[in-house]
């Protein structure tokens, strides 16, 4: 193997994707806090700006739901209503 | 905890600060192109030319699991160069495997005897073959699915045509002892999630796939070693089937006597029984509603003209582009510059093996100004060709609507 993979691995994980993905920025709102926090543990922010704008509540609450029953986000009961509100007013159609 | 801090601690904790040895981004206004019109306002928004490590800029889709876009301009080459073909990954860890420290374990309950496998065991001790496949994501297109549903909404660059070289999967196998009561094998590859209850990316096949003499475990693409977020060091590939089932980053084999339960076979990767022209079936994870996606079905693209392009009067229009299938083989490829009232036959290009894609070129000379439309429809072997409309999926898969693109002749 190549010295040139290894560099590329690195780049991969230590560059890229990081740095320029942290230049993403949700729009502005309560909730927003909430949604980074839970959403980016496992996924970059980017996947909610990609699907708008289309989904109504009840679609964004079958995503939130998804992402909790079967990809195994840990949110709290709690949260889900207003990570909801906040997808659904900024980024719902 | 911070997005930062929990960045810094899934990958090492690397301090993120090497923008400086990255290639810029290019930001390009306008919307053609970051994907045809077509796809969701945000999606056109939120996509960037992007360089990721080994990578020309591509359409960047998402960041983290990186799935990123070949534009249309490339493939325009009968072969994608590794350098711009597509990124699609399910996990955010996607572990770099050393060549020398990498090892394929096959098992599972019907094999007689399991054994590991290094790559030099692998390049040694089987046939090397080469094959041309398009590699092509079930949900290349389904941004341009309307109404829009979720998922990545890929334009038409979550696919790739390229040489693939490895050993067939087959040999491996059959070294290994395949019961009388084998039903499927599934595939394991090192990528993960960032928590452990996201379910792993395990993908399986019926056997007769798995078996299939084109079915590889493959090392090189394109004469040169798997790029890392293509595979390497091995992936599988299955000509014909859609890339869901090519596992990157290979680790494990397993034949299998049940019917493989885990979500990415169970749930994910289904399309209403019956509704699409598929041939292949996989009758033991077929349900009564669904079953798994299999076969790419007959589609074409245009690659040289892009929606709205100016044409002078006058002026020979050279159209090119790319025609395949599941393998079955592209028997014509028609142009319609009339809506579709009428179709010529356009002219197909060096016949690379029966699952690589075909090049086709079509010339016209529009005949008065204004604007025209530009249609491309693609016909198999078996006489399957390419719907007008949509046909409905809930995850938007299979997209092989008829393209229709504008130009405008001054």
């Amino acid at each position: 193997m190549s010295k040139r993979v290894v560099l590329i691995s690195f780049l991969f994980i230590s560059g890229c994707t990081v740095t320029e993905e942290a230049e993403f920025q949700l729009k502005d709102g309560p909730g927003k806090d909430l949604v980074s926090a839970n959403c980016a543990m496992c996924h970059s922010i980017d996947y909610i700006q990609m699907n708008s704008v289309f989904l109504d509540r009840q679609g964004w609450e079958k995503s939130v739901d998804k992402m909790i029953k079967v990809m195994g986000a840990p949110i709290k009961a709690e949260d889900v209503a207003p990570i909801v509100a906040y997808l659904t007013k900024y980024y719902g159609k | 905890m911070k997005r930062r801090d929990f960045l810094e601690g899934v990958t090492g904790g690397v301090v993120v600060s090497a923008s400086g040895v990255l290639t810029p981004r290019f930001a390009l206004s306008g919307s053609i192109s970051m994907g045809p019109p077509e796809l969701p306002s945000g999606a056109l928004e939120s996509a960037v030319l992007e360089a990721l490590p080994g990578k020309k800029p591509l359409i960047k889709r998402t960041f983290r699991p990186p799935n990123f876009e070949t534009p249309v301009s490339y493939f325009n080459e009968l072969f994608t160069p590794n350098d711009v073909f597509y990124v699609r990954y399910h996990l955010i860890n996607i572990p770099k495997v050393n060549e020398r420290d990498w090892k394929l374990r096959i098992g599972g309950e019907a094999v007689e005897k399991p054994f590991e496998v290094t790559m030099d065991e692998l390049k040694i001790g089987f046939e090397q073959v080469e094959i041309a496949a398009v590699n092509q994501c079930s949900g290349n297109r389904r941004g341009l699915v309307q109404p829009h549903v979720p998922g990545i909404q890929w334009g038409y660059g979550a696919m790739g045509n390229a040489r693939w070289r490895g050993v067939r999967l087959k040999e491996v196998l059959n070294k290994a002892g395949i019961k009388k009561d084998a039903l499927e094998a599934v595939f394991n590859g090192t990528d993960s999630g960032a928590i452990a209850g996201t379910p792993d990316f395990v993908k399986s096949l019926p056997m007769w796939k798995a078996l299939d003499e084109n079915t590889l475990i493959a090392f090189e693409m394109n004469g040169e070693p798997l790029p890392h977020l293509n595979g390497y060091p091995a992936r599988l590939v299955v000509p014909g089937w859609t890339a869901t089932y090519w596992t990157k980053q290979l680790s494990s084999v397993d034949v299998v006597s049940k019917p493989f339960d885990g979500f990415w076979m169970k749930t994910a990767y289904r399309v209403p029984k019956g509704a699409f022209p598929m041939k292949d079936r996989f009758l033991s994870q077929e349900a009564e509603v669904n079953t798994p996606i299999t076969e790419i079905l007959v589609n074409s693209l245009i690659t040289n003209i892009e929606n709205g392009q100016r044409f002078s009067l006058g002026q020979w229009i050279e159209v090119q582009g790319i025609a395949w299938d599941g393998g079955h083989g592209i028997e014509r490829v028609e142009v319609s510059t009339d809506e579709g009232k009428s179709w010529r036959l356009a002219e197909l290009g060096h016949d690379a093996g029966r699952f690589s894609w075909r090049q086709w070129n079509f010339r016209f000379k529009p005949d008065k100004k204004g604007v025209h439309s530009l249609m491309v429809k693609a016909t198999n072997r078996i006489g399957g060709t390419q719907t007008f409309q949509l046909i409905q999926n809930p995850a938007g898969y299979h997209h092989n609507l008829v393209q229709k693109l504008t130009i405008e002749v001054a």
